[in-house]
């Protein structure tokens, strides 16, 4: 079967998931049930079947797994926003529409994506100024002590997931170049290798970007996010655990002490060790969000059955369910089988990612691939592990799952550029000996 | 790079696999230990949302039920209870703020509908919510009636009344009572009455010394132990010394050598202080243990809202071996604390031949569709005693209702077994300090074939158990026994 193929056939169960899931939500709600509602499925899929298409004429060699699993990703975030708020959905579904106007756009005029190589630093200085803008007068917006907003007239958005892609995409070049001096300049001082420091500044200012956020913007998540990444690719890049480790114990470092200097990371910090101690207060969204998993238990308590709001008023039991807090809701209706499940498909998005990676056979497509793999997969944990209470929750969204445009525009995009590596290297793995390499089962 | 980039993705791995085990921990392992935390209100919120079952009166009466209030996704139910502070206690009260007690606390599960885990997801495959089932009690409203407001006319206090041969418990009153359907808006100060604890259910857990009444349990354990037989004589003197303090008889009068029967229709203080010595504090312990005493009632209430009544020292039960008065305890007084609960199941076991049966309130459960799904299957406590210490004891407690102090408890045409009892309680804080009485009355009817038992008890009064708790006694006994 061909890789496009396998893509359509893949879609098929994504297809049923998201009828079954619009189903259920009216089946338990039958007042919510209308015509319009209904027609939700019908034109999500279509629109599926459009970017297959496209798919199929202009990357057809591109991996044939990512596409369906983000599929299924916006299709169960969907039928969750939906199931919380039909007006929200329908926002949703115009991000989603966008998003993949952004895709097709992308896989348009980046198919030689060489190209960014050439306006690294053009890209930086877009990531940073991203990153800037909330704290920009005037357009900057505050939510709950920290600047993760930028308000255009009507239009509002979150700049650092855009800036994600362009650190990546900096940072995958910058080491693909400085890589090889990284680790031959590299020198033991004291029994630790450190790297030479001439080559080190571009990669401290991506040290320096990170705690400007925990400062200025205050986003604990989005720092935690991007630094994280950022190691992910120098230790693919220079094989040199020491390096991480240091910017690891930097990070932590600058975290500490911004963390005993800022109140809104001090307060994040305090609620995670301790969230009984403000129980009414900062502590209540993320032990709201845990007592919703314990209702859950296995199964979970059936879709449209948990509770967001406390019956009778309009305030919520369950803060930010829609976007900070979905996976909670998730754990809640679906139970530990729902969770797992989606963090199976997030694990197996990366496991694709990685694996385009492993195909690609230049130094930037396999740093770019594995950067923006590991930027997605992280972005997932943080979020995942901020509402189960393994790290402070912070304001990250869960990537094509939570409400919100910037977030599914901006990983629409990060996949395209996946798809446009994988079409390459998978082109390139197949066409000097056909048939006799198979780097795939089943081809 | 493909080494690092395998070991980047098996990194990611793992840190998924603890995002899959925090969540098992919070969603499973853990989940039992979240719901019991304060600050989550889901448990109760969730149940509000489900229609809970009725309660009713053994007559159908509904004492408990569920309205509606709002739509959709607000709807949610509120406790409604139509007989007010009639039935207070024993149904306890269930609210989401204010949490729930007694009968309503106790049957929630029933209440709520609460299924396995695995039966509610087959329930929701089938598009089923959770309903809440109905219980039915054993309560009889009439009889609830008469002993609440015999109870409003004589003082703070209280009455059980059990059929003796099952267990089922018909009255439970207690006075002051409370209005549940008050509770949302006057939970804080019911709460704050310290004076006279309304919330306080007095069957169950209101301490007060037994008096006289306790002479049938020390009676029970010197005949069923061979100490005495209906014939053995003891002589009574006016005054005997009990471990140099003097004890009296209450009219000051000598008896002389007397049999049991005679010593308890005139509720004769000197002899059952000497038959207490006789029996030793070992084998009256081991007595009071068989009636339930120094255990919580196995009665369908939550254990922390029944007491164990029992000799205390401090918030301590004393036993077998600790050093005590016995001559004192056999006339109930001592340290002697008892509920009127344990009165009245001392009583039912006496006249149900010896055979202790288990109190219970419930009688069935009735789920939605009507169907029996449960139903009280009545089960012995104990025996505490042989079916012939009960019938001699019934014959001697029948003296007390024809000849004796408790002839204010006599019903024309029934015969009446029954036992007074008057503990002067000097010390008690809640009578304002005065010198006043907790009256009893403790007894069963017909006598040939028990019917009903009952305890009833007054305190604060200045009058005698005869005198106040013996009609009501009678009041009760012929409502139970006129609606059957």
């Amino acid at each position: 079967m061909t890789a496009r193929n396998r893509e359509l056939t893949a879609l098929v169960p994504v297809a049923l998931l998201l009828t079954a899931g619009f189903t259920a939500v009216f089946a338990q709600e039958s007042e919510r049930l209308d015509n319009l509602s209904l027609i939700y499925g019908a034109y999500f899929l279509a629109v599926c079947l459009a970017t297959h298409l496209y798919l199929r004429i202009r990357l057809p060699n591109a991996d044939p797994y990512l596409f369906p699993l983000v599929a299924l990703l916006t299709t169960f975030g969907l039928v969750m926003v939906y199931r919380i708020d039909a007006d929200l959905a329908r926002d949703q579904a115009n991000w989603f529409v966008l998003g993949l106007l952004l895709f097709a756009l992308t896989i348009h005029f980046l198919r030689n994506y060489d190209v960014l190589e050439r306006y690294r630093y053009t890209i930086a200085g877009v990531g940073l100024l991203l990153l800037l803008a909330p704290r920009l007068p005037g357009i900057g917006e505050q939510v709950n002590g920290a600047y993760l907003g930028v308000a255009l007239g009507p239009l509002s958005f979150q700049p650092a997931e855009f800036s994600k892609i362009c650190i990546v995409v900096f940072l995958a070049s910058y080491l693909r170049e400085h890589r090889e001096v990284l680790i031959v300049g590299a020198r033991r001082v004291l029994g630790v290798t450190l790297p030479p420091l001439k080559h080190l500044g571009p990669l401290l200012v991506v040290w320096g970007a990170s705690m400007f956020m925990l400062v200025f913007i205050r986003d604990l998540g989005s720092s935690l996010m991007f630094f994280t990444a950022f190691l992910a690719l120098l230790y693919v890049a220079t094989g040199r655990f020491s390096f991480v480790a240091i910017g690891m114990a930097m990070f932590l470092l600058g975290a500490w002490f911004f963390a005993s200097t800022v109140p809104h990371v001090h307060d994040r910090v305090e609620v995670w060790l301790d969230p009984y101690a403000t129980p009414q207060g900062s502590g209540y969204q993320i032990l709201q969000s845990i007592f919703a998993q314990a209702d859950g238990g296995l199964f979970g308590q059936g879709f449209a059955q948990g509770l967001i709001t406390i019956p009778g008023t309009d305030n919520a039991l369950l803060p930010a369910a829609q976007t900070d807090t979905i996976y909670a809701l998730i754990v809640n209706e679906l139970g530990l089988f729902g969770g797992c499940a989606l963090v199976a498909v997030y694990l197996l998005i990366a496991a694709r990612g990685f694996k385009i990676a492993l195909l690609a056979d230049d130094g930037f497509s396999k740093l770019l691939a594995t950067g923006l793999t590991a930027v997605f997969a992280i972005q997932a944990f943080v979020i995942v592990g901020g509402v189960t209470r393994v790290i402070p929750l912070t304001g990250v969204t869960l990537p094509f799952v939570s409400y919100g445009g910037s977030s599914i525009v901006a990983n629409f995009v990060l996949l395209a550029l996946l798809l446009l590596i994988s079409d390459r290297a998978r082109r390139e793995a197949s066409a000097p000996a056909p048939g006799g390499l198979a780097l795939e089962g089943g081809r | 790079m493909n080494r690092q980039i395998v070991k980047l993705f098996g990194l990611i791995v793992v840190l998924f696999g603890v995002l899959v085990g925090f969540t098992s921990y919070w969603s499973v392992f853990e989940a039992e230990a979240l719901k019991e935390k304060n600050a989550n209100k889901r448990p109760l919120l969730e149940q509000q949302q489900i229609e809970r079952g009725r309660i009713r009166a053994a007559d159908g009466t509904v004492l408990a039920r569920s309205v509606p209030k709002g739509s959709g996704d607000n709807l949610r139910y509120v406790r409604r209870y139509p007989e007010g502070a009639l039935f207070g206690h024993p149904i306890g009260y269930s609210f989401v703020e204010e949490g729930d007690s007694e009968f309503e606390q106790f049957h929630n599960d029933e209440l709520v509908g609460e299924d396995s885990e695995f039966t509610s997801i087959l329930d929701e495959l089938r598009g089923k919510r959770q309903e809440g089932n109905d219980v039915v009690t054993n309560l009889d409203p009439e009889a609830q009636r008469v002993a609440m407001s015999a109870l409003e006319a004589a003082g703070f206090g209280a009455v059980v009344a059990i059929e003796p041969s099952s267990g089922r418990v018909r009255v439970m009153a207690s006075n002051p009572p409370f209005d549940p359907n008050r509770i949302p808006t006057e939970l804080k100060e019911l709460n704050a009455n310290t004076f006279e604890t309304p919330l306080l259910n007095r069957a169950t857990q209101g301490f007060s010394p037994p008096g006289s009444t306790f002479k049938v349990v020390t009676a029970a354990a010197g005949l069923d132990s061979g100490v005495i037989d209906l014939e053995s004589t003891i002589d009574a003197p006016a005054t005997i010394d009990v471990q140099g303090q003097p004890l009296a008889n209450s009219d000051g009068a000598s008896y002389g050598a007397i049999p049991l029967e005679s010593a308890l229709t005139g509720s004769v203080n000197t002899w059952f202080a000497q038959l207490g010595e006789e029996v030793g504090s070992d084998t009256l312990f081991e007595y009071m243990d068989r009636f339930g005493f120094g255990s919580t009632p196995a009665i369908d209430l939550p254990d922390d809202q029944v007491e164990r009544s029992g000799v205390y020292e401090g918030s301590d039960l004393l036993g077998r071996g600790d050093p005590v008065d016995v001559a004192r305890i056999a006339i109930g007084q001592e340290r002697l604390l008892v509920t009127p609960l344990q009165m009245a199941e001392v009583a039912a076991a006496i006249a149900n031949g010896g055979r202790q049966m288990k109190p219970q309130i419930w009688s069935r459960v009735v789920d939605p569709d009507g169907r029996v799904t449960e139903s009280l299957d009545p089960a012995e406590y104990s025996q505490p005693i042989d079916e012939e210490t009960a019938a001699t004891l019934t014959t001697a407690m029948e003296g007390v209702v024809d000849e004796g102090t408790g002839t204010n408890a006599a019903i024309s045409g029934v015969p009446v077994a029954g036992k007074t009892g008057t503990a002067e309680t000097p010390f008690n804080e809640s009578c304002g300090g005065g010198d006043l009485n907790q009256a009893w009355f403790i007894g069963f009817a017909p006598a040939d074939d028990p019917e009903i038992a009952i305890a009833a008890t007054v305190e604060c009064t200045s009058s005698f158990g005869g005198e106040v708790a013996a009609p009501i006694f009678r009041e009760v006994a012929e409502a139970v026994l006129s609606g059957d």
